[in-house]
């Protein structure tokens, strides 16, 4: 027998409603019942940071949350950060800096640049190193993603 | 990589969350779920029920009094390491705490779940055997504490039945002017330490050490305090010299040789890391005593 639990919460600004399997993971949610597929999974056990989102501002790894656990919980994802056809500043960003490539492990990222950079808005390229030491990206060597991080937080401080 | 069904249960108080250990045949306390989860995900741990103890408000503070510092079990990483008492109180923890994880695995993490899982590499547990921390354990028949000393059991096996819930952990403080430090050797930032050296060190007026402690993690199955490598640093000039005997000393500690690295070198960095943590805890004690 399933165990499911009725929840409510809010999704990039939208309230949802849902009955979700208790054993599905955050991510799971997103992915397989709200079909919100930004959120990546790479590993399943917490090492690779592809599945970050942000939880009431807080970035969480999405693979080590139950879904449940979202019940009364603000969840922004990566679909939730541009402001419609406007990137948001470390979208932008990644942009120009091509601080990706397949773009596999870019939504772990740029949630975590997210918050990183509200809570750190002039940090030095070290703080940026340590702060995405939870994220592995196989493609870019994080040189772009460095120079990116470092150049959004200037626009950001000078908007 | 699902876990497998269980059935989820998520108490809001102390009472309930014991009774429901109690009538609980193959349980899992999930905290954090930092590393309760990844578990589940590849199904080493397959419980019939989770019992989520997130929303059990009560286990989650930080308290100074009596020159204690009282961590309710469910306080998360992110907040002891930006607690301005903590910070003030006993400094070593956010030396020790930037190594715990990542940014997004703080966020969740408890120190009550490190404890409970008991890695040998952790940090936190090395923290407790630094100050002799007591945990707090609640069951359905009552409370009882259990000392650090008495916790590790052995490897990744805290002294803690299924019934019980860790519910607070209380960390006697030292002098204000206490100098501290913590080492740690890893592959990458982030990673499980291959070894870690935690110190807290008093000096009198004449550098003349009167209290220290020193605690190696990774090295053997559980943190290990050097209480012999302590009883002769009391009453020695803290400098380099005695510093370099008491590392040599601490070369002679168990370790252990896994896939990766073998006992021989986690010695060798026990030695290294012990040198360094003493010197730095010197330096800030000293600076302690100049302000
Ligand atoms: C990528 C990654 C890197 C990490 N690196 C480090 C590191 O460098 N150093 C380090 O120390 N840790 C590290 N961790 C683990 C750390 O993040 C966990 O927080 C910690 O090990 C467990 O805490 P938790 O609150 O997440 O507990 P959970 O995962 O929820 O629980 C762990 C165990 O403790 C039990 N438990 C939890 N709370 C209680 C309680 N109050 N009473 C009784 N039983 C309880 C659970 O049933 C479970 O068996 C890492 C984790 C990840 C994913
Ligand atoms: S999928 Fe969550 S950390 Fe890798
Ligand atoms: S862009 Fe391919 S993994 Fe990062």
């Amino acid at each position: 027998m399933t165990d499911k639990r009725d929840i409510q919460f809010t999704l990039n600004g939208k309230h949802y409603a849902e009955a979700v399997e208790t054993r599905f993971s955050l991510a799971d949610m997103l992915r397989e019942q709200l079909d919100m597929t930004g959120t990546h999974l790479g590993c399943e056990h917490g090492v690779c940071g592809a599945c970050t989102v942000l939880c009431d501002g807080e970035p969480v790894r999405a693979c080590l949350m139950l879904g449940v656990q979202a019940n009364g919980k603000e969840i922004i994802t990566i679909e939730g950060l541009a402001d419609g056809d406007e990137l948001s500043p470390i979208q932008a960003a990644f942009r120009k800096h091509h601080g990706l490539q397949c773009g596999y492990c870019t939504p772990g990222f740029l949630t975590t640049l997210t918050a990183f950079l509200r809570d750190h808005p002039d940090p030095t390229e070290r703080e940026i190193r340590e702060a995405i030491s939870g994220n592995i990206c196989r493609c870019t060597g994080y040189q772009n993603i460095v120079a990116a991080a470092l150049d959004a937080a200037e626009a950001m401080r000078a908007a | 990589m699902k876990s497998a069904p269980f059935t989820y249960y998520d108490p809001t108080s102390v009472p309930e969350l014991v009774d429901l250990l109690a009538n609980a045949e193959d349980a899992k306390i999930l905290a954090g779920g930092q590393s309760l989860m990844p578990m589940m995900n590849m199904r080493f741990l397959m419980p019939d029920d989770v019992i989520d103890i997130n929303g059990v408000h009560e286990l989650n503070f930080i308290e100074r009094e009596n020159g204690h510092l009282k961590f309710g079990a469910m306080t998360r990483q992110k907040e002891v390491l930006g607690s301005n008492t903590v910070a003030n109180a006993a400094p070593i923890f956010g030396e020790a705490l930037r190594y715990v994880g990542h940014i997004q695995t703080r966020t969740r993490g408890t120190i009550g779940g490190s404890l409970c899982h008991l890695d040998p590499s952790a940090e936190l547990p090395a923290i407790a055997s630094l100050y002799g921390a007591e945990m707090k354990i609640a069951n359905a028949d009552g409370e009882r504490t259990v000392s650090m000393d008495d916790w590790a059991l052995a490897y990744m096996t805290p002294n803690i039945s299924p019934e019980d819930v860790l519910v607070d952990i209380t960390f006697p403080l030292w002098g204000q002017n206490h100098g501290y430090a913590f080492e740690e050797f890893a592959r990458r930032h982030g990673d499980f330490a291959i070894t870690a050296v935690g110190t807290l060190l008093e000096l009198d007026q004449n550098q003349i050490i009167t209290k220290v402690a020193i605690v190696v993690a990774g090295a053997d199955v559980t943190p290990t305090r050097l209480y012999d490598v302590e009883k002769d640093l009391i009453g020695q000039i803290a400098n380099e010299g005695t510093f370099a005997d008491a590392a040599n000393h601490a070369s002679e500690i168990e370790a252990m040789t896994d896939a990766y690295v073998t006992a021989t070198y986690r010695q060798r960095l026990a030695k290294t890391l012990t040198n360094r943590a003493l010197i730095s805890a010197t330096e800030r004690a000293k600076e302690k005593q100049n302000d």
